[in-house]
């Protein structure tokens, strides 16, 4: 029996060293300069120092690695921690920069993004531990991002520069939040179909493979950006001729269109792969049962195909997620514009601003089809 | 029931897989198709429900040419077991049992019956197996309901490919025994492919040996030990060790002595020949003494009995 638990001492020990040694808070006079570092002490957090004993109790549990208390104890620590280090931040920014028209910034250093982020990881190893399903470790991120929205709601956070920024951007954030997801949805979509389809041929005739895979192999390797620039020729001689469909050499119809591209080679493989594991044994049997061979593809093939299909698509919406944010180069919005922004005027909360939803929704789309794909599991 | 008339198949460019054959199948008999591999045992089977088309010749089943019927409505007539089982892993066993009868569009009430009354015939118990999944089961579990699914939905033809090929001795004779059973129970006929010239003397009321797609002989079981067409069937059922095999055909009962005693542990009249050999052999007597089903003393056997007279 194992007497501790590397790495949650690990994990443990680079919480306080990052909250000790790194800048837990950074203050600068604008947006614009990098600013001086405050650490975990300097910051006024009040009665708020004494958080920092809550990481002793992961060191001092990671002597019982198997106990399920010290297990339950852990994630409450964590999930109270991930809480608290944000509002602690919030309350010490209103301290230092009370004044809410004032150009001074108060914004996360990196001891604060370390052990935030750690103690995540160390939530999420506690919780793959404790074997529970799916849904239910679902169920403890949601309620604690729920929480975290929570602080930001009632305006905790409000004081901090990335919600200064979120203030100050609203309206682009919004914008920005329903283009990705339109450029997500609207270009995964029509991939699922196609690539289902050329799935289904590809696995009926062998001969199709060699040539469709080469193309798709071929689309995959093209960098976004140069995708893009060979779509924008035929797509504005296209806007010139059919001035009515709206289409054009930039903005949402190229980045649809090479996002759907992108997308097809991994649905297109899923499905192949799908069919091709289904039991020959058991195609073989529903022939000579006197299936015909559309209930074949139905009742046989495509069930027993669904769980690699499930796996593909769901890469497949992942990936779009995070490729979503170079459309913003041609102009078809989402996240990419905030990030873009922030990027050509240095202001890293801006970048952050693009980037931390684009995180949070590709986890989100991650976890949606782990828990489908566990739904239609086999039975066990 | 199937009459197979000069019937030939080619793939690619090898040479053929059935050359010009011809088999009248009977109603009620259960013939084996028994040839190495590559023999177009197998091919044969799967021309009758039209997996495989011939290019030459006519198969007629109940009179009819098969070529008349949809290969859908010819195949739902005709129970199909193959040596992997092909059960669909997504289903239940009694999703899998009800196959048929569903694509015959039965009631559900008729459906559920039919599956316990399958499951019992194949000695598992409904309750019990009913709501499993095929991973769930042992191997020869699995075969069983690969046979009860065959028998859904009360086929007049059983097609079976090496049903009992993938499984270990004890459960392959269990599963014979009771394939045994079912036909001499439904009357039902049987075409069974196999290699093992064991499961074919066993099993066969007539067996069809095929070699390069042709058949070499056929006959009784007993005839293809007695009487051996050439050398190459001389081989193939084993050479050495005919008078064993030709030893299993027979049971105790067709060699007792009624009446007489012998000391020792009896032995069933039930057992085949060969088994009673073999307790000579390890008891090291010439004469055992019998007992019938209900276990009372029914005569005895001697060693020299076992040479027919």
């Amino acid at each position: 029996m194992k007497r501790y638990a590397p790495v949650q001492g690990v994990l443990a020990l680079c919480i306080l060293m990052s909250l000790f040694g790194l800048p837990f808070l950074r203050f600068a006079p604008n947006r614009l300069l990098t600013g001086e570092g405050l650490s975990w002490w300097q910051a006024p957090l009040g009665p708020g120092h004494w958080a920092c004993v809550l990481p002793l109790g992961w060191l001092l549990s990671a002597r019982w690695p198997g106990n399920r208390f010290a297990r339950g104890a852990d994630m409450l620590v964590a999930v109270l921690w991930l809480l608290l280090l944000p509002w602690l931040a919030g309350t010490t920014a209103r301290q230092w920069v009370p004044d809410a028209d004032s150009l001074a910034r108060v914004s996360l250093g990196a001891g604060f993004w370390l052990s935030w982020g750690l103690a995540a990881l160390l939530l999420s190893e506690r919780l793959r531990e404790a074997g529970w399903p799916l849904w239910r470790r679902g169920l403890i991120w949601g309620a604690t991002i729920l929480l975290l929205v929570g602080e930001g709601l009632v305006g905790a956070l409000d004081d901090l520069s990335l919600l200064r920024e979120y203030g100050n951007h609203q309206d682009a954030f919004e914008l920005a939040f329903g283009q990705h997801i339109r450029l997500v949805v609207f270009s995964v979509l029509p991939a699922v179909v196609l690539g289902a389809l050329l799935g289904m041929a590809a696995a009926r005739h062998n001969r199709l493979q060699g040539p469709l895979f080469a193309v798709l192999n071929l689309i995959q390797t093209l960098p976004s950006i140069a995708l893009f620039g060979l779509l924008l020729a035929p797509l504005a001689w296209l806007g010139e001729r059919l001035p009515a469909s709206g289409i054009a050499g930039i903005g949402m119809a190229p980045a649809l269109l090479a996002l759907m591209l992108y997308s097809l080679l991994p649905i297109t493989r899923g499905t192949l792969a799908g069919l091709q594991q289904v039991p020959a044994a058991a195609v073989d049997a529903a022939r000579g049962m006197g299936m015909s061979p559309r209930q074949i593809l139905w009742r046989v093939e495509l069930p027993l195909a669904l769980p690699v299909f499930l796996a593909g698509v769901r890469i497949t919406a992942v990936q779009a997620v995070g490729l979503a944010v170079v459309a913003a180069l041609i102009g078809a919005g989402g996240f990419g514009t905030i990030m873009f922004q922030g990027l050509s005027g240095s202001a890293l909360d801006l970048v952050l601003l693009g980037v931390i939803p684009v995180v949070a929704m590709a986890i989100a789309v991650d976890l949606l089809f782990k828990l489908i794909s566990a739904g239609v599991a086999r039975h066990d | 029931m199937i009459d197979i008339s000069q019937v030939s198949k080619t793939f690619g460019s090898a040479g053929p897989a059935v050359d010009d054959l011809s088999l009248h199948i009977a109603t009620g008999e259960f013939v084996v198709l028994i040839g190495a591999s590559g023999s177009g045992k197998s091919t044969t089977l799967r021309m009758i429900n039209r997996l495989v088309e011939p290019d030459r010749g006519s198969i007629r089943f109940a009179g009819v040419d098969i070529r008349q019927i949809k290969p859908e409505a010819l195949r739902r007539r005709m129970g199909y077991a193959i040596q992997s089982t092909g059960l669909f892993p997504h289903w239940t066993v009694a999703q899998n049992i009800a196959t048929v009868p569903q694509l015959l569009k039965w009631s559900k009430a008729r459906v559920a019956d039919r599956i316990d009354e399958l499951l019992t015939l194949l000695h598992l118990d409904p309750d019990a197996f009913r709501g499993r999944y095929p991973h769930q089961l042992s191997g020869g579990q699995q075969q069983r309901v690969g046979v009860a699914r065959a028998l859904a939905a009360d086929p007049d033809v059983l097609l079976m490919d090496e049903p009992f090929g993938a499984l270990d001795p004890v459960t392959r004779a269990t599963l014979q025994a009771e394939l045994l059973r079912i036909h001499a129970l439904s009357g039902k006929t049987v075409v069974l492919v196999t290699h093992d010239i064991d499961e074919a003397l066993q099993l066969g009321s007539r067996i069809v040996l095929m070699n390069h797609g042709r058949i070499v002989q056929q006959g009784r079981p007993i005839d293809l030990l007695r009487h051996p067409a050439n050398t190459f069937v001389h081989d193939f059922v084993g050479r050495t060790e005919i008078g064993i095999r030709l030893l299993a055909l027979d049971r105790v009962a067709s060699r007792l002595r009624p009446g007489e005693r012998a000391a020792g542990e009896p032995i069933s009249a039930e057992l085949s020949l060969r088994e009673a050999l073999s307790a000579f052999v390890a008891r090291r007597v010439d004469r055992l003494p019998v007992v019938d089903e209900q276990g009372r003393p029914a005569g005895a056997l001697c060693f020299d009995d076992l040479l027919e007279r």
